[in-house]
């Protein structure tokens, strides 16, 4: 429903982040980010940036070096994700301070924290960076 | 292993650790993962927490990134799901979210878990519990877990509120039964002035209210009408692309009856289409191809512009004008759209190209074509598409030949040009892609030669030594085909009145013909036969006449072609059949099987059985091993009886395992049908034509017989129309949870028998609720389009709803909320599109029941 997996993945095609909203086996993921990564990787920047993928379509956008991949159901507004898209980015840029891919890769789990914050069963239930950031703050200094 | 030693537990590697090391590898990163695996397997035994709980989260990295296998660390997940530290908690959860799934065997061990984190006093550890069960709730967890949830759902915390909402949908589907427990919290939810609940919960309804929405057409004209004048006011003023692509979106799809609006949105998405951007083009696009369906001015109005974007950069935005060009194309145009496609066709690259050329074949043929009304253009026009480089529709087009043919009588003669045109060219018999339209052109070409201009050249096609090239199975229709014409010719010159001794015809055949290959004329071609045959003849447009010297070069090029063949092992020998084999075969339904074949005396008694052209392939003075090309082994003459049947007996007595019981009356009847071929049965009734067709039948796959009516007009089978059975499919996954929703809304009172109705008053009670959601977008538009007409209009409508007075509250305090809430943009939208696309509402039709029961 709504938002079905958010995929991180840099220029090589390797996964930095997987985030799915809807149960498949490590084959089938593997299979479909194979196929959906080349399928985004080979668009250049001329190409729009959606791409119909079976039953659902895949927005996504390039950072940096990093692609921001999100599958969502066919009835969603294009638009809007790719500015959840952005919003996902500045939030991480607000943590981590200019966020680069090194910093996904070595905190993967404040990532993954940040995405469950601001998606619940493939809603977007938070967009507010400051309610987002909280908690993870808080827990931060706990620890 | 022994127990973790100090060694283990002070040099444990931490997830970043584990990371550097990664990257550092170079090129031995499998080993550096089985290596690390093998660790994270010690640690994880260990009992210290912390070494657990970061063998997990380094695991959980492992499994995510590098798709490994995490299901062995199921129990120490759940050991460090019991720390009490936050982190350890946190830790696992994530782990849990990764790995759980559906058929995980210890599901069950989590439900005390979330139960207990979900009555925690910490915020944070129940909205941990209630994203994990967001994604991992199956039946079982749902329904242990509803009470808590419920409680949860008026819990004082937003932030906990917030998550519980969300959740509540997915413990919905997993298990109805909980719609009646928790939809009143929901409900009340939705009077939360919060705007975070509120969208929370908008989403939840829509997700509910959209799918049995999607299938009621917009209905209700009141609200549309209400919600048209902000949604124009929206898409004016608006400065967000995405909020004025939704406000166009929806227009599209659920106000398409408003003109005015339609015309406003059509004009935004010109807008769109002449952006740079290749996003908005191509949402451009596809809010066109919605419009296009009932409104065909907004995309004539555009053409240029779809037109230009076939030659667009993105394939993506090629695909969708396809798309658009398709949706335009009626019967007036369809041949210069074809002509225009087909030239972007050649001219683009190949992957597109089929694109093109699939979406001209199948909305051509779409309703057995009923957008064409000059058949002989289409017909040329698929010769010509096979002749396009790069087209790989080969299968396509060929069906489509051959349907055609079948169904349209009068486009035969174009038919058959068309197959000569394509059988004359030996450069095609190299492409393997046109294998399937040389075979449909060679069988039509036997089918329909009476209508072909020069049968000789068609001959000279179908017997052309690059045929070798195809494969054994096209060959074998080339060679069908090729007796076909050649039948024909010798009728043709025959009818012609040559008056030659037909004995002395037989002097010419070369004598030396091997024995399967000959065929012989038995001495009359008697006249009465050529009943038929005169009709046929009568249309042949045989520009070279067939004379006596042509026939003997046609036969002089059969031997040459096909004598090679028959020593090849391409070709197969058609076996008789065992009396097992053929009980095996089980009779279609109706099929009554007669013992013997006297009920035909009835039916054909009349008819002269003296059909005198039988062809037996296989030289009777010769031995027959029973070889013949194909099962033509068709009838008797009467006049040779003695001989065939003869041959026939003669048959029996070698192969008698294999023929049916014997009636003594029939052996020497001649209605006695060939013994291997059971699909013969009945049809004595012989002639040229009928037998080229039965041979064609038990070749070709089997395509019932049509009688095509006199114009283009194409002939339909009897065909089952499936349609309405594809809808129930979706709505089995809501029946449970509508059921549930309805039970909980009517509460103890009478449901409605129908699920048309109680749909119907499910749904007005969500339009009830939708109103209310529309609300604050409308007021968002400071043209207040009237709480007040809103709140005296459905006072009118005559059902008492106690929370009106709370509802106008509210939405005065949500009027000031909305401000605030401008700025979260991503979440408005989202609420916006989940509130304005089911705007599609049903008529108001019964009694709204209070639920506030």
């Amino acid at each position: 429903m709504g938002i079905r997996f958010i995929l991180m993945v840099n220029k090589q095609g390797q996964t930095r982040l997987a985030q799915y909203y809807e149960w498949l086996t490590l084959e089938e993921r593997r299979a479909l980010e194979g196929e959906i990564v080349r399928k985004c990787l080979a668009r250049n920047e001329q190409q729009c940036s959606f791409v119909e993928h079976r039953n659902y379509k895949i927005v996504y956008r390039r950072y940096a070096s990093l692609f921001f991949l999100v599958g969502v159901d066919n009835d969603e507004n294009e638009l809007a994700i790719l500015e959840f898209i952005h919003l996902l980015v500045e939030t991480m840029d607000r943590h981590f301070g200019n966020v680069c891919e090194l910093d996904i890769m070595f905190h993967l789990e404040k990532a993954h924290f940040m995405l469950e914050e601001m998606v619940m069963n493939g809603s977007i239930v938070e967009t507010s960076k400051a309610n987002i950031l909280s908690p993870i703050q808080l827990m931060e200094k706990a620890s | 292993m022994s127990g973790p030693s100090l060694m283990d537990s002070l040099f444990q590697r931490s997830l970043e650790d584990l990371i550097k090391g990664l990257r550092q590898q170079l090129i031995g990163e499998q080993a550096f993962i089985s290596k690390s695996l093998e660790e994270i397997r010690k640690e994880i035994k260990s009992t210290d927490l912390s070494t657990k709980s970061t063998a997990l989260l380094k695991l959980s990295y492992l499994s995510n990134l590098h798709f490994h296998d995490m299901s062995f660390a199921v129990f120490p997940a759940l050991e460090v799901l019991s720390s009490p530290r936050f982190s350890h908690k946190k830790i696992a959860y994530h782990a849990i979210l990764l790995s759980f799934h559906d058929s995980t065997p210890i599901l069950l061990l989590i439900t005390n878990h979330l139960r207990k984190d979900l009555n925690s006093t910490n915020e944070f550890e129940v909205s941990l519990a209630l994203q994990c069960l967001s994604r991992i709730a199956n039946v079982d967890l749902a329904r242990d877990l509803t009470p808590e949830v419920f409680t949860l759902l008026s819990s004082n915390k937003l932030y906990v509120r917030k998550r519980a909402v969300a959740v509540v949908l997915r413990v919905f589907e997993k298990y109805p039964d909980s719609v009646r427990v928790c939809f009143k919290r929901l409900v009340e939810n939705l009077e939360n002035s919060d705007p975070q609940i509120l969208s929370a919960v908008v989403g939840v309804f829509s997700e509910l209210v959209l799918k049995i929405f999607s299938k009621l057409a917009p209905l209700e004209p009141r609200l549309a009408k209400r919600v048209v004048e902000p949604i124009c006011d929206l898409m004016r003023n608006t400065g967000a692309t995405s909020l004025l692509f939704e406000c166009i979106r929806t227009v599209v799809t659920s106000l398409s009856e408003y003109e005015s609006a339609v015309r406003l949105a059509v004009g935004k998405v010109r807008g769109f289409l002449v952006d740079e951007d290749p996003n908005l083009k191509y949402l451009g696009l596809q809010a066109l191809r919605i419009v296009a369906e009932k409104h065909l001015w907004a995309v004539a109005e555009n053409k240029e512009v779809v037109i230009k974007s076939l030659s667009d950069a993105d394939p993506n935005i090629k695909i969708e004008s396809l798309r658009l060009v398709m949706a335009m194309v009626s019967e007036h145009n369809v041949s210069e759209m074809s002509r225009v496609l087909v030239n972007y066709a050649l001219k683009s690259d190949p992957v597109f190209c089929n694109e093109i050329l699939g979406s001209i074949l199948s909305t051509c043929s779409r309703n057995l074509y009923e957008i064409i009304v000059d058949f002989d253009w289409y017909v040329s026009l698929l010769g010509e598409m096979s002749r396009i480089p790069h087209c790989q529709m080969g299968d396509e087009i060929e069906n489509q030949l051959i349907d055609i043919g079948l169904r349209v009588k009068d486009v035969r003669p174009e038919l058959v040009h068309v197959a000569r045109d394509l059988l004359i060219d030996p450069a095609l018999l190299g492409n393997s892609f046109l294998h399937g339209v040389l075979s449909a052109a060679a069988w039509e070409s036997g089918e329909y030669v009476e209508f072909s201009r020069n049968p000789l050249e068609l001959m000279e096609a179908l017997l052309q030594p690059r045929t070798n090239l195809l494969p054994p199975s096209i060959r074998a229709i080339y060679i069908q085909s090729a007796f076909k014409v050649l039948v024909f010719c010798l009728h043709t010159c025959i009818m012609q009145g040559e008056s030659i001794a037909p004995s002395a015809s037989l002097d010419y055949l070369p004598s030396g013909v091997s024995a399967s290959a000959s065929y012989e004329l038995f001495d009359d071609f008697s006249v009465e036969n050529g009943a038929d045959a005169t009709v046929v003849h009568g249309q042949t447009r045989a520009s070279a006449p067939i004379t006596e010297e042509s026939i003997v070069d046609l036969l002089n090029l059969v031997e040459l072609a096909f004598g090679p063949l028959l020593g090849s092992h391409d070709v197969e020998e058609l076996g008789p059949v065992s009396l097992s084999a053929q009980g095996k075969v089980c009779l279609p339904n109706g099929l009554v099987l007669k013992e013997n074949l006297s009920d035909l005396e009835m039916i054909c008694g009349d008819i002269e059985p003296s059909s005198s052209n039988s062809f037996s392939f296989g030289n009777p003075n010769e031995e027959k091993d029973g070889l013949s090309f194909s099962s033509l082994q068709i009838k008797e003459d009467s006049e040779q009886p003695h001989e065939s049947t003869s041959l026939l007996a003669e048959h029996r007595k070698r192969h008698g395992l294999y023929y049916l019981p014997l009636r003594k009356s029939e052996i020497i009847s001649n209605d006695y049908p060939p013994a291997n071929d059971p699909t013969l049965q009945g049809d004595i009734n012989d002639n040229a034509d009928h037998l080229v067709k039965l041979t064609a039948e038990s070749l070709v796959p089997k395509r019932k017989p049509n009688h095509s009516k006199p114009r283009p007009v194409v002939v339909k089978l009897d065909e089952v129309n499936e349609k309405p059975v594809a809808m129930k499919q979706p709505e089995s996954r809501d029946n449970s949870l509508s059921g549930a929703v309805r039970e909980v809304l009517f509460g103890s009172e009478d449901i409605l028998p129908t699920s048309s109705q109680s749909n119907l008053s499910n749904s007005s009670k969500r339009k009830g609720k939708e109103k209310q959601h529309t609300d604050p977008h409308v007021e968002s538009k400071e043209s207040a389009v009237g709480d007040g007409n809103s709140s005296s209009r459905r006072r009118s409508q005559g059902k008492e709803r106690r929370q009106r007075s709370p509802r106008k509250k509210n939405d005065e305090e949500r009027k000031d909320t909305v401000q605030k809430e401008k700025k979260n943009r991503s979440g408005r939208h989202k609420s916006i599109q989940r509130a304005e696309e089911p705007l599609k509402v049903p008529a108001q039709t019964s009694v709204i029941p209070d639920f506030l029961l």
